[in-house]
């Protein structure tokens, strides 16, 4: 990698991060804001790699309940069924619905998971000063951060059909103990692709020379 | 007291912070970091009048599908219909506060601050004199803006669609046609809106 990049940092300049000015700040002045705009100007994310790793760790933990307790309970003529977000999954599938099944399994499981590992594997590759392959490593991260929010989808179908599905003693849905976790996965993983400052790929890169 | 040393045509990538420099005049097409890929800065043309056109229209569609329910069931005597605002209601209801509050901000209120703070801010530029604290409102709308997920409970409306389509009657109603076309109006206003244009007229160093 060319260790002769020119970064903003190199020059002690700070970029906005809400609109991208450069500009530069006195040495002793602790909370820079952006002269533009007004928002605070940080060289790089305050303490990427500790909130990541912190808010990674409290998503894997919460995935674990959020995928064994039932996101939904329907009750039917007095029989009362419930569904985790696999067995909803499987049901699709039984009942033919290809398409819904594979929408549901990649939104609710796979996006999830994928996101949790990848925000792993950057953290662990910033940690240990990889060099391997940075620009696909940042195309990963862009990849994490634009699809993350897709994994809402289960939630607002379980919006909806808790509040279409109240036909008294014929059908009623209710939402599961599973829905709060998993909402709050799906958020917590935002905030940690938000929390993680790509650049930090490339600052190993250069501090290896 | 910080100072300005560069003009826009020097930007720091978000992605890897290499300096790349942007050519002062000619910046049709999109132009990309040197040296990993992202996005620098994307031609928008006409970008004003689009995106306040886009807007309007995207919130009218909004004020629309939030008034009329988008699905309906029937199964025997029981029918039951529902708009966003019912959904959250119901989940309310069965005392999970955090969730609805959660649905309520990512598919309304969210949604709806962004439209309307663009519009509260767009519209003087058109005049050429910023909106008071157009600043704020601007750093807010670009803050929330993963936080908007109209097009994700759309698709979430299709997914019940098929779940319930197969055990009652689920009749789409007048707000399915108008959350559909929402989500095109938003994805063009937003590829419309100019983010650094806009930032540039909301200067006040000049």
């Amino acid at each position: 990698m060319n260790h002769k990049a020119l970064t903003a940092r190199k020059l002690g300049l700070f970029s906005c991060e809400d609109c991208q000015l450069l500009s530069r700040t006195d040495r002793d002045n602790n909370r820079p804001c952006c002269p533009r705009c007004g928002a605070p100007l940080h060289l790089r994310k305050p303490q990427s790699i500790a909130r990541t790793l912190a808010l990674i760790t409290a998503a894997a933990l919460l995935y674990i309940p959020a995928n064994v307790l039932p996101i939904t309970v329907t009750a039917t003529l007095g029989d009362q069924q419930n569904d985790t977000i696999l067995s909803g999954v499987i049901y699709f599938i039984g009942d033919g619905s290809w398409g819904v099944a594979l929408v549901i399994f990649v939104a609710s499981i796979i996006i999830p998971l994928a996101k949790l590992l990848i925000l792993g594997y950057l953290l662990a590759t910033v940690k240990f000063r990889s060099a391997w392959r940075p620009r696909d490593r940042t195309a990963l991260y862009r990849l994490t951060e634009a699809v993350g929010r897709w994994s809402m989808v289960d939630i607002y179908v379980v919006t909806i059909l808790v509040a279409l599905v109240k036909l008294g003693a014929v059908a009623t849905i209710e939402a599961g103990p599973a829905a709060g976790y998993f909402a709050a996965v799906v958020v917590i993983t935002m905030f940690a692709a938000r929390n993680f400052d790509p650049r930090l790929i490339w600052d190993v890169l250069e501090e290896e020379r | 007291m910080n100072a300005r040393l560069f003009s826009m045509d020097i930007l720091a990538c978000k992605d890897c912070d290499l300096l790349n420099s942007l050519p002062a005049t000619d910046r049709r097409g999109t132009l990309i970091c040197a040296r990993c890929g992202a996005v620098l800065h994307r031609h928008r043309p006409d970008s004003l009048n689009r995106s306040l056109a886009l807007i309007l229209a995207a919130l009218i569609l909004f004020v629309i599908a939030n008034s009329f329910p988008f699905l309906s069931i029937r199964s025997g005597a029981f029918s039951q219909e529902t708009t966003l605002l019912t959904g959250v209601g119901e989940l309310w209801r069965q005392q999970l506060p955090g969730l609805a509050l959660l649905i309520l901000l990512t598919c309304f209120l969210i949604p709806l601050s962004q439209m309307v703070g663009l519009l509260y801010i767009l519209t003087p530029l058109k005049w050429r004199h910023p909106a008071p604290g157009a600043r704020h409102v601007f750093r807010f709308i670009q803050h929330t803006s993963p936080w908007g997920m109209m097009e994700v409970f759309m698709l979430g409306i299709l997914v019940a669609l098929v779940k319930l389509g197969k055990l009652a009657t689920i009749v789409p109603g007048p707000s399915v046609f108008a959350f559909g076309l929402l989500i095109f109006v938003v994805a063009a206003a937003v590829s419309a809106l100019d983010p650094p244009l806009v930032w540039e007229k909301l200067d006040r160093r000049r």
